[in-house]
């Protein structure tokens, strides 16, 4: 919680926006603070419940050990995907230089 | 956490650096799994092939694509995990968030609080028990080329060019706890680790093509001092590199600390060339990963019996290997001869001929000096070595004479040993012949023989000159020896 | 001039009998998208040609007696996330604009090997995310009965088509309510299957342990034969479960009798009255059929809401995350690949698309996590706790689909938690992984139509079906 008691802060909202890589500028970063600010305000409604005894539920359907045989399927066709990339050399994707990125 | 739940084991006096600074180790081993195709779809596993050939919806993250999990690389996983004395337990996959160009999904599917294998060891040759903090499965990621640019890395490049082939390979990593404390223990972690992945069949293992990738985590103090600030280490690609990069490493941050400085917390590239180490980057600047249950994969959680048969089906380990020899041929397990072996895998080899009624110990020799490529099952049946390392230890041929006889043998993919000296002219020189020659040397030279006698060992150099001239080198330079000392009567 | 039978199973008996033929059948359908889908915009894409080679196809198939399947000749509309190899697939965004798969969505193959006959793909909410289908990146699709309002969403494509005819039977996909919600405001039957009932190889994942494949229809039984054909095991979806497709077409007539039907006294408020006036009536008519009506309560009801955003936010973070320009999508050039990630995504992906990813980003952060997606998955829990107690007693539960028929374009754009608001009835069952379905019910405000929503446990299908083909029978007559 921020100090004015909003559950989500400008400074938050243009941290998550860095890391999911969207780039919005300063009037977004203030417009989306304030809606995601009204949405997560209602959140508030689970502080109520004492959770400690529950167990997470990741998946509704409890499967167990649901493994592949160790043998070849069909591949892509290498030319049919490269035709949807947006840049391809040498058979290979290409991109522009990468820095600034943990590798 | 406090440093003696971290590691309790102490370097000692003959291990800490100048200054009293103890290196404390822990490494981070990547080892590619030797399965037909990919941890979760069905492209193949197999390396050098045209780029962007082995791909599917999942390898490519294309949108709409679904893991389903490789029973043999959790085999092989699980085979990694009992070689290394862990607990195999109920495990889920995590995804690990984080955006680059060479991770399709922008997430890799891998274990994070509950791996496959956990609280294992591994007990090095020289004695120290390296602990193993866990073993689990992840997915590789594609390969990058950069272009352009003076150095082929990304610093400077104009573009990258990327190829998924090896996206979606199986990866175990093994993550050992920091109590390795010198670059020779780390060194003989990483060979002894790359003997057993062999051994066992999960991994050809090899850091030269990229099968096994070695980070290590390094930091320094004084004992009794807290743990320091550690550095991690990438790019060292060879077992002698990951010894001089932790040697550097050490010095670099006992440099740092010496001269009042602290360590920041980092990841430093090595360069093998330059011989040293440089920031690749701050943790600072390291992602949220945001971890959490991957919801396209339903709970891992192997049976006892499954568990049970991974371990009926384990081999031998290196160290039982060994041991085998030890057994065999008297040979200290840490010798040269029997870590050869084991490491080809010729142990196997070694015990047939002396099954085949070989002499055991020169069995041993002449595998290590004569198959170097051949490989686990060299093409000689072991019968006919059997028969040369018995006309050797009964004398009948010199150690001379028998590596020429050998050295035939391997060229033909076999031979009758004793034929073969027959053919050569190698015969067993009769004792009494020999004795004859000696007495023939030290009367004509009775100058060397008397300095011999008063103790100068290096002028029976002379005498033994003389007696292979005059057999034509058939004379067992042992037997020479033998006679002389027996002669000269000391 | 023949007349196509306007249902999936009289089609595929006119057809496959040769009263009528697949390509006349197409033609029509065509006909019909031609002369309205202009005012409507059911459709994205509409593959004529496509579907009128497949059509000839089955005739040619069918005049030399050759085997046709269960669905020869019945044209079927897709939701636009669903991938179709060769065909472009949108998910109504501009970051995918252009994209065509190389592979087929698994229900799609077996539609295909079915017999049954693409028309073309529906337009959607951006990455399904929304309730109105005013978040396309292609405008919005408009209520066919009544072009100032909304269709509802994210399926209102696939809903819209087949209210308007386009299509006797359609694909969308539900998440928290998207095909229950817009079958309710379109006055169609809409069906969400258990969780791993269908197959998700293919659907492009919003959020990856609540979503769901469903049809769209205008009669229960024709529901029930699309689910039956989709529905089976898959080895391409670890999260499948391993039984083949059950048998659910006969259960639509079966009746309610001596079944004991839920009815769940501490509902969340915030219905429309005309509503809550067709939930009763809709229990005076099961009660007549032979149901007994139990009084139940789902006390962790109210928190699904919560819990459902932040989980499938988080989700949808992650899966939305490959949308990065490298392999394929749209990319928005820049120095550096970092750079272009940002430029690309900021481009590619509308508002709401935005905030959700926003939202489930936070979620996970670091220090966040256990308050936020943590904590949800414990609600989570304790909801579908909530229904394995009340499964004791009830085979299923009736509750209204949507708490509002279908509302006026424009109305809730601009308040995202007035939009959120439309799913609370829906979202519970996929937090629990339960079916439900929506089934026409009579109208409500303003003549439009109301949707009654019966849930069933996992697996319970066909109980789910004999309420809904009871409920259908009774005609929804007020």
């Amino acid at each position: 919680m921020t100090q004015s008691g909003s559950p989500i802060s400008a400074a938050d909202v243009a941290k998550v926006a860095r890391l999911a890589r969207l780039d919005i500028d300063d009037a977004q970063v203030e417009h989306f603070t304030e809606q995601l600010g009204k949405v997560m305000g209602h959140f508030g409604d689970i502080d109520a419940l004492d959770l400690s005894a529950v167990e997470p539920m990741t998946q509704p359907y409890p499967l167990v050990n649901v493994m592949r045989e160790d043998v070849e399927l069909p591949t892509l066709d290498t030319d049919e995907v490269l035709a949807a990339a947006p840049a391809a050399e040498e058979r290979r994707f290409r991109v522009p230089p990468i820095i600034g990125l943990d590798g | 956490m406090s440093d003696s739940t971290l590691s309790s084991i102490v370097a000692t006096e003959d291990q800490l650096l100048p200054g009293g600074w103890e290196m404390i180790v822990g490494l981070e081993v990547h080892v590619e799994l030797a399965t037909r195709t990919k941890l979760f779809s069905g492209s193949p596993n197999r390396f050098g092939d045209e780029p962007n050939v082995n791909i599917d919806p999942v390898t490519l993250g294309l949108p709409g694509a679904l893991p389903v999990l490789n029973k043999q690389a959790v085999e092989l996983a699980m085979r990694i995990g009992l070689a290394l004395n862990c607990r195999i337990q109920k495990c889920i996959f995590h995804r690990k968030n984080y955006f680059y160009p060479d991770q399709p999904k922008a997430y890799q599917i891998s274990q994070y609080d509950l791996p496959l294998n956990a609280d294992g060891f591994l007990a090095l040759p020289s004695g120290t028990v390296v602990g193993i903090e866990r073993a689990h499965l992840e997915e590789d990621t594609g390969k990058s080329t950069h272009v352009g640019g003076s150095t082929g890395r990304i610093h400077g490049s104009d573009y990258s060019l990327m190829d998924f082939n090896r996206a979606g390979v199986p990866l175990v990593e093994i993550v050992s706890r920091p109590d390795i404390r010198t670059s020779e223990q780390a060194k003989e972690y990483v060979a002894e680790l790359r003997a057993i992945l062999e051994a066992i069949g999960a991994s050809d293992a090899k850091m030269e093509e990229g099968s096994m990738r070695c980070d290590a985590n390094v930091s320094v103090h004084k004992i009794g001092t807290p743990f320091g600030t550690r550095c991690e280490i990438k790019n060292v690609n060879s077992i002698r590199a990951l010894g001089r990069a932790i040697d550097y490493e050490a010095r670099r941050q006992i440099d740092v600390l010496d001269s009042g400085g602290t360590i920041r917390q980092e990841t430093r590239h090595w360069d093998d060339a330059e011989g040293r180490t440089h920031t690749l980057r701050t943790k600072e600047d390291a992602d949220d990963y945001r971890y959490f249950p991957e919801p396209d994969l339903v709970t891992l959680d192997p049976s006892a019996e499954w568990i049970e048969s991974v371990r009926q089906s384990l081999p031998p380990l290196p160290a039982a290997r060994r041991a085998m020899l030890q057994e065999l041929t008297g040979y200290d397990p840490q010798s040269e001869a029997v870590i050869v072996a084991v490491e080809r895998g010729q142990h196997e080899y070694v015990k047939a001929i002396a099954e085949a009624g070989g002499d055991p110990v020169k069995a041993l020799i002449y595998v290590t000096q004569a198959f170097a490529e051949a490989g686990a099952q060299p093409a000689v049946p072991p019968a006919d070595i059997a028969a040369l390392t018995i006309l050797e230890r009964d004398n009948k041929l010199s150690a001379t004479q028998a590596k020429t006889v050998l050295a035939e043998i391997v060229a033909n993919g076999g031979g009758d040993a004793v034929a073969i000296a027959a053919a050569k002219g190698f015969e067993a020189m009769d004792t009494t012949a020999v004795e004859a020659m000696v007495d023939e040397a030290i009367a004509a030279d009775p100058d060397a023989w008397a300095k011999y006698c008063a103790g100068e060992e290096k002028a029976a150099g002379a005498i033994v000159g003389r007696v292979m001239k005059a057999s034509k080198g058939k004379a067992d330079g042992k037997i020479v020896s033998a006679i002389m000392q027996s002669r000269r009567g000391l | 001039m023949t007349t196509v039978p306007s249902t999936a199973s009289g089609i595929a008996s006119a057809v496959s009998s040769g009263s009528v033929s697949a390509r006349s059948v197409v033609d029509a359908h065509l006909e019909r998208i031609a002369t309205r889908d202009g005012d409507i915009h059911a459709f994205n894409l509409v593959t004529a040609d496509e579907a009128r080679a497949h059509a000839d196809a089955i005739d040619a198939d069918i005049a030399a007696g050759r085997p046709v399947g269960p669905l020869a000749g019945v044209p079927i509309a897709l939701k636009d996330n669903l991938c179709t190899h060769g065909i472009d697939t949108t998910c109504s965004s501009k970051i995918l604009e252009g994209w065509k798969p190389p592979y087929d969505a698994t229900v799609v193959s077996r539609l295909r090997a079915a017999g049954a006959i693409s028309v073309g793909k529906t337009n959607l909410d951006e990455f399904a995310m929304g309730s109105s289908t005013e978040n396309s990146a292609f405008g919005p699709t408009k209520n066919p009965l009544d072009l100032s309002r909304v269709p509802g969403g994210s399926s209102g494509g696939s809903a819209a088509a087949v209210a308007a005819g386009f299509a006797p039977v359609s694909l969308g996909s539900d998440t928290g309510g998207s095909i229950r919600q817009p079958a309710a405001l379109c006055g169609v039957v809409g069906v969400k299957p258990t969780y791993g009932m269908v197959s998700r190889y293919g659907l492009v994942a919003y959020a990856s342990s609540l979503d769901q494949i469903g049809p769209f229809a205008t009669t229960v039984s024709d529901a029930a034969l699309i689910t039956e054909v989709i529905a089976g095991h898959d080895p391409m979806d670890s999260t499948s479960i391993p039984q083949p497709a059950p048998s659910l077409v006969g259960a639509v007539t079966q009746g309610v009798a001596g079944m004991r039907i839920g009815r769940v006294t501490d509902l969340p408020g915030g219905a429309e009255p005309e509503v809550m006036e067709r939930l009763n009536a809709a229990f005076d008519a099961l009660a007549a059929a032979g149901a007994t009506i139990v009084d139940i309560t789902l006390p962790s009801l109210s928190y699904a809401l919560t819990a459902y955003y932040l989980i499938a936010p988080a989700e949808a973070s992650s899966n939305l995350a490959r949308f990065d320009g490298v392999r394929y999508g749209l990319r928005v050039n820049a120095a550096d690949t970092n750079a272009m990630y940002g430029a690309t995504r900021a481009a590619g992906f509308g508002d709401e698309v935005k905030r959700r990813i926003m939202l489930g980003t936070y979620a996970l952060s670091a220090g966040y996590y256990d308050a936020y997606y943590g904590k949800a998955l414990k609600v989570r829990r304790i909801i579908a706790q909530d229904f394995d107690a009340a499964y004791k007693n009830v085979d299923a539960i009736v509750i209204p689909t949507s708490p509002l028929v279908a509302f006026k374009a424009g109305d809730k754009v601009d308040d995202p938690m007035a939009m959120y608001l439309c799913d609370i009835y829906t979202i519970p069952t996929n937090l629990a992984g339960h079916p439900a379905m929506s089934v026409p019910f009579g109208t409500g405000a303003h003549n439009l139509p109301v949707g009654m929503q019966v849930l069933a446990p996992a697996l319970g299908e066909v109980a789910m079906f004999r309420v809904g083909g009871a409920l259908e029978a009774a005609g929804g007559a007020q």
